[in-house]
């Protein structure tokens, strides 16, 4: 029997179906995995799962009896356990405190902080983990929040446990120790959900992968006889060449050259430059400097030495408000943080930078029928549908606000375009559409810059790369050079790449 | 979370009356929030417990006792739209009403009418005003001060400057001409302060509807991040919405005092909280980015019409208190319900 299940499970939220109907099944003692593209329902699979929230419709359904957690303090009791890629850790309170929380041992009524201190203590040596008990969680590196989340879902009674992306942030080592904790677990006969885009782990460590796409589930499989080009066909619903457009590549004159530039965010002595007509794609770990480079150009970070040329000025140090004027458009890569206004409508949104300079009329009125035609125009162009131009930002889906976040820069043509992280959390569809917009922006003419965690959008976007890494540039490539191997080979200082070998064809 | 499910798996064939009504209602409520509910049950209780209530003389005198209020919280709304507050706004009246007044007075000496004296009095109030929402700008937007802390210090020391001005004596000598204008006077029957009132209305609902300004206090206030990086000046936002809120409380407190014919520090009162509650009232949003001009001044109109309703019901004052505070909790809650009823999912 399974250990858990769900039958037809469920959850719609206006407009979107973020879960569908989704038979699953759990065994215990076994690794299961999902896969899919952001947006396809594994996070709304395991946010019902783990009592985060209720399922619209549907049964789940533990060692055969349905069960309704209504909250994540439920499903707990019921023995299932989640470690989410947001951490639930309070970051001004000590690691004990952290571990214990909600159930701290107490003494005629009383914290017992002894008693704290040494259940905390059991619970990481039991896990091997070198941590100390009385750090406070805010000085922790995210390996280490990770380890405590982890060792957190651990405490009491556990039967299923739910890993999202655990490796995301983890170092090889790191990432071993977790593998062999996941080992143990399962002669445990404890049941494991694990969610990860990595290949090389995914063949590692699971023993069934359950694929799910645009909320429905494709099919399950066995982890051992299935190669990856057929799960990623299942997952994306067409082949690579579907997805990717051929762009083509006119390499024309110099737009922005960056010489030994260092900054106050950890880049060192980082040199780049991009050509009109030209993908320039930026690989990297996370906080290898990729993002942190740009956005210094793009004056949100403080430079120390180094220059910035921008369409043949001296631009080293200039304001965000001005680089923008002058043709210089930034995709930030956190829509909802530093892209969007969610209170306002899709239409306000696109407008917001021209509403000052374009839209300007007499008097500081807005030319209003202006306002409408270049939104309108600029949201045809990223396919934005017509009845979500005056929704507001905030109900849309994450695909859809990407489109909006797009749009933003397409409302006067830029010299050059610096896309971070531009598919993040969208679905394949928009994410082809927007591809094909970066197709017609390179071919219209306009320097195009990717930076990306992605490693594939690298791959098939860019006519040339840079890898980056520990704030230093650390490789060029051009045209057929540009490989998975060859970049994954100077992410990390040692190559230890093996555990890194992202998802590709 | 049935209500959820997309509309077609709702299949309603047949509508009764009732139901369509109850409909019109749920959509109205949706779109226009809690105010205009409360402001008909308010109008249908007092008109009907009071036969003076629904009187010509009386709605004429409400709207004017409405007038000030109005004024401070449409200038209070700026602050609170771009995710900030102004307690300081009492203040800001008070320094007006004590200056405007001063020199005036001093420069008046007795002759009447005295229009010049007027016209130079009325400016150095409203520059004193002014120069309050100028240091509460400097200190929220280039010192990065938590516009609570920050109005909240100038509150009192501003206060304290008035009083100190005055020595906690009204300023009196006034030129009679200033109050029989903007106190008293009207102009084809309409009192000076409605119609000063509301063309200051009409400038704050064109400069948010239709001027890049207004869409940047939105902007500011509910993603300033997002607005920075679409290039929005923020610093240059704030200090605009600091100073034009207090450019509105400064005129109602020249128009205050017209009324009361002398110059008072203590006539800011408790104008900083209500003005706050009318706009909560009328759905501005206390994190930022949302808040309407027009419903703003529904919601003055509304503890206008609470107060003079009540007044004219016999309830004594304190009670007043309570029902005021009563009233402005159940506004929050049913915008809470308004926002998740119109958004759906739990997110």
């Amino acid at each position: 029997m399974a250990l858990l299940a769900t039958t037809g499970l469920s959850k719609f939220y206006p407009g979107v179906r973020a879960l569908d109907g989704v038979d699953f099944e759990l065994r215990a003692g076994e690794v299961h995995v999902l896969f899919g593209e952001n947006g396809a329902g594994k996070s709304t699979l395991i946010s019902l799962i783990s009592g985060a929230s209720q399922p619209s419709s549907g049964v789940l359904q533990i060692n055969g009896q349905a069960v309704h957690p209504r909250s994540v303090r439920e499903a707990r009791e019921l023995g299932i356990s989640a470690v989410f890629q947001e951490f639930s850790l309070i970051p001004t309170l000590s690691v004990a405190e952290n571990l214990l929380l909600g159930d701290e041992p107490r003494s005629a009524g009383f914290l017992d902080r002894r008693a704290m201190k040494r259940r905390a203590r059991e619970l990481l040596d039991d896990l091997e983990f070198d941590i100390d008990p009385n750090a406070q969680v805010s000085f922790l590196s995210r390996a280490q929040q990770q380890m405590v989340e982890i060792a957190k879902s651990l405490r009491g009674k556990l039967s299923v446990l739910i890993l999202d992306e655990p490796t995301a942030s983890l170092s090889d080592k790191e990432a071993r120790r977790l593998f062999s904790l996941i080992d143990r677990l399962k002669r445990d006969g404890i049941g494991i959900i694990y969610i990860s885009h990595r290949m090389q782990e995914i063949t590692e460590i699971a023993e069934r992968i359950t694929v799910l796409r645009d909320g429905k589930k494709i099919a399950t499989v066995d982890a051992k006889t299935t190669d990856h080009s057929t799960l990623i066909k299942m997952m994306a619903g067409r082949t690579v060449e579907q997805i990717y457009p051929k762009i083509e590549s006119k390499p024309g004159r110099l737009m922005l050259e960056v010489d030994k530039l260092s900054t106050r965010g950890g880049v060192r002595e980082a040199s780049v430059h991009v050509r009109a007509g030209e993908v320039l794609g930026i690989a990297g770990l996370v906080g290898s400097g990729k993002s942190e480079l740009f956005r210094a150009i793009y004056g949100l970070d403080r430079i120390t030495s180094g220059r910035v040329r921008f369409d043949d000025k001296d631009r080293t140090g200039a304001r965000t408000v001005s680089l923008l004027r002058e043709g210089f458009f930034y995709l930030p890569p956190d829509r909802k943080s530093e892209g969007l206004i969610l209170d306002f409508s899709s239409d306000s949104n696109i407008a917001l930078p021209v509403l000052g300079t374009l839209l300007r009329g007499a008097f500081g009125l807005l030319k209003q029928g202006d306002r409408g035609r270049i939104t309108r125009a600029a949201g045809a162009r990223v396919e934005l549908a017509n009845r979500n131009a005056s929704k507001r930002v905030g109900l849309l889906s994450g695909g859809n606000q990407q489109k909006v976040l797009f749009a933003k820069g397409l409302t006067n043509d830029a010299k050059l375009y610096v896309f971070d992280e531009p598919t993040v959390g969208v679905d394949v569809g928009t994410r082809s559409a927007l591809y094909r917009l970066i197709q017609s922006l390179c071919e219209g003419g306009a320097a195009v810059v990717v930076i990306s965690s992605d490693l594939p959008e690298i791959l098939h976007l860019s006519h040339r790369a840079y890898v980056m890494r520990a704030g230093r540039v650390a490789g060029e490539f051009h045209g057929d050079q540009i490989t998975e191997s060859a970049l994954l080979g100077l992410f990390f200082d040692g190559g230890h790449v093996d555990r890194q070998l992202e998802l590709s064809e | 979370m049935n209500d959820n499910l997309p509309k077609a798996l709702h299949p309603v064939p047949t509508v009764s009356i009732s139901h369509r009504l109850g409909g019109v209602v749920l959509s109205a409520f949706l779109r226009g929030g809690v105010l205009p509910f409360l402001l008909v049950i308010a109008f249908v209780v007092f008109g009907t417990l009071s036969p003076e209530f629904l009187t010509a003389s009386n709605l004429t005198n409400l709207l004017r006792q409405s007038v000030y209020l109005i004024l401070v919280s449409i200038g209070q709304m700026l602050a609170l739209v771009t995710g900030g507050f102004d307690l300081a706004v009492g203040t800001t009246v008070a320094i007006t009403s004590v200056v405007s007044a001063t020199v005036m007075a001093t420069m008046a000496g007795g002759a009447d009418p005295a229009w010049g004296a007027i016209a130079v009095g009325c400016l150095a109030g409203l520059g004193a005003g002014m120069v309050v929402g100028l240091v509460n700008a400097c200190g929220i937007a280039l010192a990065g001060v938590s516009p609570f802390i920050m109005t909240l210090g100038v509150q009192s020391i501003g206060l304290g400057v008035a009083l100190t001005l005055t020595g906690g004596v009204p300023v009196s000598g006034l030129p009679p001409a200033f109050g029989d204008l903007l106190g008293f006077g009207t102009v084809l029957g309409v009192p000076w302060p409605v119609i000063v009132t509301f063309v200051g209305v009409v400038f704050l609902y064109v400069l948010m509807t239709r001027t890049a300004l207004g869409s940047y206090f939105l902007a500011v206030g509910g993603n300033a991040k997002a607005a920075a990086l679409s290039g929005v000046n923020t610093t240059r936002v704030l200090i605009a919405a600091y100073v034009l809120c207090a450019l509105f409380a400064s005129v109602s407190g020249l128009l205050l005092t017209a009324r009361v014919g002398s110059g008072e520090a203590n006539l800011g009162g408790t104008i900083a909280l209500e003005s706050i509650a009318a706009c909560v009232i009328a759905g501005v949003s206390l994190r930022g980015g949302v808040g309407r001009v027009e419903s703003v001044v529904l919601g003055a109109i509304f503890i206008g019409v609470l107060q003079n309703g009540m007044n004219l019901t016999g309830v004594r004052s304190y009670l007043q208190m309570v029902v005021l505070g009563v009233l402005l909790i159940v506004a929050v809650i049913a915008d809470r319900i308004r926002i998740r009823l119109s958004q759906g999912g739990s997110k």
